[in-house]
């Protein structure tokens, strides 16, 4: 079990490497081949008209003239032991884990985006007990009571909320329930504004999954009841609720959780679409103007942290997999 | 002119009476009544009422808080809330906010004979917000560090381009004011500017938040952003980029020694990065005041407010200073030619490029001169008049009969891919041309890079054969200088970051710039402006079409509310809550 742990461990960090590495080479590569040269790279990171003289202290202070190999190696340098900058009259020390300073706001990386994970965390934890109740006994009861009115109903209704687009419920939500707008307020200021502010997110996030969520309960638990040890169940005379809890639901569970832990790790790196909608200003929203200002500093950060949490919640479930199926970790 | 005069002494007059019958005990004087359009003409909910919090919200953030380090319209607006520069605009309705007023200096500029030196004085007792006085080596060191390109690098570079300061790099690399020639301080309450050449619109240029002081010992360089040291009625109490930039009272800001600001709110609460949709929805529900950035409500609001009439009311639909237009490369065939570039002229249906911007309230009035109508300089005149501006064929195929190319020709429109309201225009331009057999091809290529790398490289256009490109421009001074020299002056072309695109280089234009620079003479200068206008349409190498507008929404809460002509958008110095 611990070597199966460990080589678990190894490849997530191995796969942190080549994702900072393809980011730097998208970064880097992509504009070359197209032509660009780094007076252009740099240009963008001054104000209107810069003159040559102006693009090339940029190309200076940004490392930009340096090539890709060093700039690279000064970046894994910095998350390991830091760096120094200098901005302005002093030097500045930059701690571990240290992604550098924003190209656009000169400002450290890593505390902005530290800062912004609580509100991206809010949001995943609050929409995410959402959907897995609501998501799991839609699927149970839409299941058990195949055919009638109400699974018809519910799977409209999940239909729609699989195919209906975060920018869309949210903003007619939005209009319709709190025209005044989301506020964001942490939970160690007030945890009761943070959770009436958060709720219309929560929703409207939750309302996406959970329709997901419910389609794919129905169809594991009408898979499961149809199978030999739920009939066997029965025929020891079992009560039907304990049928379905105990063994029918416990089954189709476990790939339920495989995708709930994937799925969270997702939301972490950051819920683009929703944070924009709701202006909350949280990890997803970080990557939309990071992207756009083309600073990469920034978009390695990000992209680091969503793809640490992705890595992390991949590792977890592993983990649990082997710990829940024997055969897992034989193989 | 008349009828405008006329609502607003019926207005005052009303106030007046409300204001009897009140018997005057309430500190609120409701002059200046709501309606559509007021803020243009007036101050509205004139009000001296103090308290509440002003709240502000943007779509996007700032490039920088730090008022050596900024470049935006909306940004220089709002500086003045925690900044004062040695001059700034008047707070009032129409022309009037197009006027200067001193700020932390006593006067204008004075001007030595030789137009060579500026000198201001400062008014006495300006302190900053931790008590201590300003004086002028503050102001000195704040124009010193925007020197400093490698730190500093997004504000404009007038400065580094006028002062006569040899090869000076900023107080970083060199920490001795001395070693900035540029200016000079002979005392603390003087500073005397030295510049390479002569320049008319001086005392615009020091209006500009570059010149609000910066104490040399609290300047962390790119850090100076976390927290300005305030000259203004607000301090930053935090900025949190991405987030909220929240600001307070300053007590050491005195109104005594400020004519131009008001410090009525107790907190100005700005909210970065919020939805665009968001921001309207949170505007005509009355729990927002006012959007930052000025532009205006997007398309869904829009037809909301223009279709309710109390939302009507709180509404203004003015020009932002921007204008839009496309230019013909005269460096690039057929448009070395003046009479190809007539037909281009002729042939364009101006109202379907409105259209294609949103129309008469959302994209603007239709241009057909360069400076708009709320620029120092604008003068009404059209060279290449069409029936209804839609565009004569006729007269673009005798144009093109002109030129050598009856049967008409081939060339290539560039175009922002992520400009929506650009892309439909370049459809809309190359229908319009297709009528008089000018045949263009659109070429599509991303915002970010447009003048670092597609249209602002005269490279690119020659060897790509792109014959039109489209292009806005909005002025860093109201002045018919600040607003045509990039654009114009045949000496500002450059190999990248070009914003003189169709590349013209006329010498009678680039003398009158000269002649405008050299001029004390604000009347004179001001009738300069209006012949380079002329002498570029003339060249027929810019075909502007639209004078920008935007639809802007008032909360009836927000008291002194006015529209600043200077910066298209409300005037954030005066603001109060009701």
């Amino acid at each position: 079990m611990t070597r199966y742990i460990l080589t678990r461990v190894l490849g997530a960090v191995l796969m942190l490497v080549v994702t900072s590495i393809v980011v730097f080479g998208i970064f880097f590569i992509v504009p070359r081949l197209a032509g660009q040269t780094t007076d252009q790279l740099a240009a963008q990171y001054v104000a209107k008209d810069p003159s040559p003289e102006e693009i090339a202290a940029i190309k200076q202070k940004l490392g930009l003239d340096q090539p890709v190999v060093i700039q690279y190696g000064r970046f894994v340098k910095g998350i390991v032991v830091g760096r120094e900058f200098q901005f302005g009259p002093d030097t500045e020390y930059c701690p571990p884990p240290c992604f550098g300073y924003s190209f656009k706001t000169q400002r450290p990386v890593w505390p902005d985006l530290v800062d912004r994970l609580s509100v991206t965390f809010s949001l995943a934890i609050g929409a995410s007990i959402i959907w897995l109740v609501a998501g799991v006994s839609i699927g149970v009861l839409s299941a058990l009571r195949r055919g009638t009115f109400f699974d018809r109903f519910a799977m409209i209704i999940a239909l729609a909320g699989v195919s209906l687009p975060i920018f869309f419920t949210g903003l007619l939500s939005l209009a319709l329930f709190k025209p005044t707008g989301v506020n964001y307020v942490p939970f160690t200021d007030s945890p009761f504004e943070w959770a009436y502010n958060l709720l219309l997110p929560w929703i409207t996030l939750a309302f996406l999954y959970a329709a997901l969520y419910a389609r794919l309960t129905r169809a594991g638990m009408l898979e499961t009841m149809s199978q030999d040890f739920i009939r066997t169940a029965r025929a020891k005379g079992l009560p039907e609720r304990t049928v379905t809890t105990k063994h029918a639901l416990r089954a189709t569970l476990t790939p339920i959780l495989t995708l709930f832990g994937l799925d969270i790790g997702l939301l972490l790196g950051g819920a683009v679409l929703t944070e924009s909608t709701f202006s909350l200003p949280g990890i997803g929203r970080y990557a939309i103007d990071a992207i756009g200002n083309n600073d990469l500093p920034q978009v390695l950060g990000v992209t680091m942290l969503a793809a640490f949490f992705i890595v992390v919640a991949n590792l977890i479930v592993d983990i649990l997999y082997a710990v829940a199926d024997p055969r897992v970790r034989l193989s | 002119m008349n009828r405008r005069k006329l609502t607003s002494i019926t207005a005052a007059g009303l106030a007046l009476g409300l204001l009897a019958s009140c018997g005057g005990g309430g500190g609120t004087d409701n002059n200046g009544a709501t309606g559509f359009n007021a803020a243009a003409e007036r101050v509205v909910n004139q009000s001296t009422k103090t308290g509440g919090t002003l709240q502000g919200a943007l779509s996007s953030d700032w490039d920088s808080i730090d008022p050596g380090n900024t470049y935006y319209a909306f940004s220089w607006n709002f500086a003045r809330t925690y900044g004062r520069a040695l001059t700034t605009f008047k707070t009032g309705a129409g022309d009037a906010g197009l006027e200067l007023t001193p700020d932390l200096a006593q006067g204008l500029g004075e001007v030595s004979a030789d137009g060579k030196t500026v000198t201001y004085k400062l008014r006495p007792n300006i302190k900053f917000e931790d008590g201590t006085p300003v004086t002028s080596k503050d102001v000195k060191y704040a124009v010193a560090r925007t020197y400093a390109r490698d730190v500093l690098p997004n504000g404009p570079t007038y400065f580094v381009d006028l002062l006569d300061a040899g090869d000076y790099a900023g107080p970083y690399k060199n920490k001795d004011l001395n070693a900035f020639t540029g200016i000079q301080t002979p005392d603390d309450q003087t500073i005397v500017f030295k510049l390479k050449q002569p320049f008319g619109d001086f005392d615009y240029l020091v209006s500009s938040p570059q010149t609000v002081p910066v104490p040399q010992a609290k300047d962390t360089g790119a850090k100076y952003l976390e927290h300005p040291i305030s000259t203004g009625p607000y301090k930053v109490d935090s900025y949190v980029p991405g987030k909220e930039f929240i600001l307070s009272k300053n007590t050491n800001w005195d109104a005594s020694t400020d004519p131009n600001r008001k410090q009525l709110a107790d907190k100005i609460d700005i909210k970065l990065n919020t939805n665009a949709e968001d921001i309207d929805n949170r505007l005509l529900a009355g729990s927002l005041d006012f959007d930052v950035a000025g532009s205006g409500v997007q398309a869904s609001a829009q037809s909301k407010i223009l279709s309710n009439a109390s939302l009507k009311e709180n509404a203004d639909n003015v020009f932002s200073g921007r204008l839009w237009y496309f230019v013909m490369d005269e460096k690039v065939a057929p448009f070395d030619n003046v009479d190809c570039r007539k037909a281009v002229q002729y042939a364009t249906d101006k109202v379907s490029l409105q259209t294609a911007y949103g129309g008469p309230v959302a994209g603007g009035d239709i241009a057909n001169t360069m400076l708009p109508p709320n620029i120092v300089g604008h003068q009404d005149f059209n060279l290449y008049p069409t029936p209804d501006n839609k565009g004569d064929v006729n007269k673009a195929k005798e144009a093109l009969a002109a030129c050598g190319q009856p049967n008409g020709f081939n060339t290539k429109i560039l175009l922002r891919s992520d400009r929506p309201h650009e892309v439909s225009a370049g459809e809309a331009l190359q229908q319009a041309l297709a009528k008089a057999n000018i045949k263009a091809e659109i070429v599509s290529v991303p915002a970010g890079q447009y003048y670092t790398r597609f249209a602002g490289a005269p490279n690119y256009m020659h060897q790509n054969n792109i014959g039109i490109a489209f292009t806005g421009w909005q002025a860093d001074w109201p002045t018919g200088f600040g607003f045509l020299q990039q654009l114009v002056d045949g000496r500002t072309i450059k190999p990248q970051g070009n914003t003189n695109i169709e590349e013209m280089n006329l010498p009678n234009v680039n003398a009158l710039f000269d002649q405008a620079a050299a001029s004390k003479d604000p009347a004179q200068r001001e009738q300069i402006y209006g012949q380079i206008d002329k002498a570029a349409m003339e060249q027929a190498s810019v075909v502007p079409f639209l004078y920008g507008k935007g639809l802007l929404y008032r909360n009836p809460q927000m008291t002194n509310v006015v529209i600043s002509f200077a910066y298209g958008m409300y005037d954030y110095s005066i603001l109060g809550i009701s």
